[in-house]
């Protein structure tokens, strides 16, 4: 450890450090952010889930985009693994299938930039408990 | 480098510490380890979270989880089924108590939705032994503000207009104590931290120092700027070793960052901390006690003035805050004097921590804005009393404050409103009561706390305290008098108007708000020899149901003191001369024939 002798060392420490911690204070208040959901249950992980939720961690880190990127167990379309939901601030969530870096590219770059649509999401027309 | 997806926090304050969150954090970290998930989880320690009812807490980021109860055995259950395979835990999700549903997410939980949180901003959020992770909330940047930007004028007139009043109970404004140690001329100045929590059920102090350490330490080290002082001092009781320790690893830290020593920052300020234990004494957070017994001396307060910022430690100006006053400082610095005067009541700016304890059914920390009304504190955070029973009082101000009934609920919380209904903020501790208390036993209970607490240097505490208590006992044996309660009440004023410092004029407090607000209570004692609660052993009377008793003579056979007579199969009757009133017969009834009145 170096000692800090300027206010800017003392804000290199805390520029350094706040990338450490980023998760913690994004997790105060998803709903203003980004949220992605990776399903992770055995089927998920099995196809691949685990490198598409490393892929989203990172590149949204270096794209700059503010996102929490959680875990979640079977969302049951083990026919469309890797499963992904995504949910923009103040929208309804969006379920995607067949998942890969591709695909995850896709994404990041027409949904969550720009609000586009991509193939291959899975229409949800099923009702949970929250919602009744 | 380690790219965590997942944050798993572990309360470390004392609580949870006691039901083995030590044990939890060690079996977390192995089990994370073996299952090779080191890189991708970051499991730490932090301080309290508040909740200690529901101790030991574990919290998990990003998804917000809030688990409660965990036992070390629970670690595995938990990494193997949350980390590794996204399923939450249910069993040990916090069950809200009103629809018994499971609250995944702390966010919703009655108890954090009222809460605004400046003092303890990061208790149970950063590690406390990790300085890093305090310099990410903006740790240590208001030093460096004041340090370089601004004159001690400056940031005392910020101190000043943001309004803050000192937390230890007093309220007095913080920004002017400064001005005042401030103007002291002399070669040597002191700034004391305060860290001599006595109040019985009061712990905010504590789990300030045990999560958030550095919030302190800056605080200090501002407060040296403003007053010209190199020297801090921390006045911290011998019982609280975790704080002791964390405030010790974050001393060391401090000075090693260069934040604490000579020319921080590149300035000609210099300034460094040591730490002073008590040995637990209740009149020591009177400050000019707690100056004396860091000189060495006996724990006796003086009379002031000269107060402390003028003469204090070794006759030195000395600025004494406490802990909860120095936390908040930082904020102000960063955030500004206008927005912290925005949060709370119209004389009391901000926000005040409280340690909920008692018949509630949330046992823990608070932090709530000035203002905020005893029902909301009560029902809506602290979750209502305990097995659905019927609210009768709360104490704040631990044994120096008063009582408030039902009719104070709605009476917004803030300095001059507690005193206006014959209590006081004290440093927050709150004590609720249900119908199961006796007020007059609980009068009795703080005269007990406050005679075994005097220092014994003047005569109307050390005397009068001992009188009052012993009239309250008078009365809880059923020997007390309509007189007697008179002589409290004359008593009580003359000790408030003689004694020497804070704890004996305040110590009468309990007595006269409880005679305030329950009379009828002490008027049943001392005329109708009756306690309602039924916690005034002596008050009761046995009595056996002739319908009932069926002359079994189990009752007889087991009186210690042969005070039931009765023939077999016939019906028994207790003397009420001879009963000592122990139970035992009642205890060894079958028919339910004993009963008391």
């Amino acid at each position: 450890m170096g000692q800090v002798k300027s206010l800017a060392d003392l804000r290199k420490i805390k520029e350094n450090q706040q990338g450490k911690m980023s998760l913690r204070e994004k997790s105060n208040n998803p709903e203003s952010l980004v949220q992605v959901r990776v399903a992770m249950a055995t089927c998920g992980i099995a196809s691949g889930a685990k490198q598409v939720m490393d892929f989203f961690i990172e590149e949204f880190d270096k794209r700059n985009i503010q996102a929490v990127v959680t875990q979640t167990g079977c969302m049951g379309y083990c026919f469309a693994e890797p499963t992904v939901e995504v949910t923009l601030p103040g929208k309804e969530p969006v379920v995607f299938g067949y998942v890969d870096a591709k695909k995850a590219d896709d994404i990041i770059e027409k949904y969550v930039k720009n609000g586009e649509l991509v193939e291959g999401i899975i229409p949800v027309n099923y009702e949970t408990i929250e919602k009744k | 480098m380690a790219k965590y997806k997942m944050h798993v926090l572990v309360c470390g304050g004392t609580g949870c510490h006691a039901s083995q969150s030590d044990l939890l954090l060690d079996n977390l970290k192995t089990i994370v380890a073996d299952k090779g998930l080191d890189n991708e989880v970051q499991v730490i320690a932090t301080g309290c979270f508040g909740f200690c009812e529901k101790g030991p807490i574990v919290k998990i980021m990003p998804d917000n989880t809030f688990y409660t109860q965990v036992t070390p055995e629970d670690a595995r259950e938990i990494i193997e089924e949350h980390l590794i395979k996204g399923r939450k835990v249910n069993r040990l999700l916090y069950v809200d108590p009103e629809n018994q549903e499971h609250i995944a997410d702390s966010k919703h939980m009655g108890f954090y939705k009222k809460q605004l949180r400046i003092a303890l901003r990061n208790c149970g959020f950063i590690d406390p032994e990790n300085i890093d992770e305090y310099i990410a909330r903006d740790g240590y940047e208001a030093m460096a503000k004041c340090l370089t930007e601004m004159t001690p004028q400056q940031v005392i007139d910020i101190m000043k207009k943001s309004g803050l009043r000192g937390r230890g109970g007093g309220g007095f404004p913080t920004g002017l104590k400064w001005e005042i140690t401030n103007r002291s001329v002399s070669d040597i100045k002191y700034v004391v931290c305060n860290a001599d929590e006595g109040d019985p059920g009061a712990f905010m102090d504590r789990s300030i120092l045990e999560g958030d350490p550095h919030s302190v330490i800056e605080a200090m080290a501002i407060c040296g700027y403003c007053i010209g002082g190199e020297h801090g001092l921390v006045y911290i009781r011998a019982e609280y070793p975790l704080a002791i320790n964390r405030l010790k690893i974050a001393i060391e830290q401090a000075r090693e960052y260069g934040l604490l020593g000579k020319n921080i920052l590149g300035s000609d300020f210099s300034f460094d901390i040591e730490l002073r234990y008590g040995a637990g004494a209740f009149v020591c957070g009177e400050e000019t006690a707690l100056i004396h017994s860091m000189e060495g001396l006996r724990g006796e307060p003086t009379v002031k003035p000269p107060f402390p910022s003028v003469s204090g430690y070794f006759e030195k100006p000395t600025n004494v805050n406490n802990v909860e006053t120095f936390a908040n400082v930082p904020v102000i610095i960063n955030k500004g004097a206008e927005w912290f005067s925005s949060i709370g009541s119209e004389k009391s700016k901000g926000t005040k921590v409280f340690a909920l304890a008692g018949k509630i059914n949330n046992v823990g920390l608070i932090e709530v804005p000035m203002g905020t009304t005893l029902r909301e504190v009560i029902y809506e955070i602290g979750g209502g009393i305990k097995d659905g029973k019927k609210f009768k009082a709360v104490q704040t101000g631990g044994p120096s404050g008063g009582c408030l009934t039902e009719k104070h609920l709605d009476v917004p919380i803030d300095y001059d409103n507690l005193i206006a209904s014959g209590s006081m903020m004290g440093s927050g501790g709150m004590i609720v009561m249900d119908e199961d208390d006796c007020m007059v036993s609980v009068a009795k209970f703080y005269l007990d706390f406050t005679v075994e607490e005097s220092c014994g240097k003047c005569s109307p505490c050390r005397i009068g305290n001992k009188r009052l208590y012993e009239i309250l006992d008078k009365i809880t044996q059923g020997k007390g008098t309509r007189d007697d309660i008179d002589r409290l009440r004359n008593l009580s004023t003359v000790i408030k108007d003689t004694a020497l410092c804070g704890l004996g004029q305040t110590s009468p407090n309990p007595v006269l708000s409880t005679i305030d607000n329950f009379w009828d209570e002490y008027i049943e004692h001392v005329t109708d020899k009756k306690c309602r609660s039924g916690q005034c052993k002596a008050l009761l009377q046995y009595f056996i149901d002739a319908e009932n008793c069926v002359g079994c003579t189990a009752c007889a056979r087991n009186c210690p003191v042969n005070a039931i007579a009765g023939e077999r199969k016939g019906i028994h009757v207790i003397d009420q001369t001879t009963c000592i009133k122990c139970g035992a017969c009642m205890e060894k009834c079958k028919f339910n024939a004993v009963y008391i009145k």
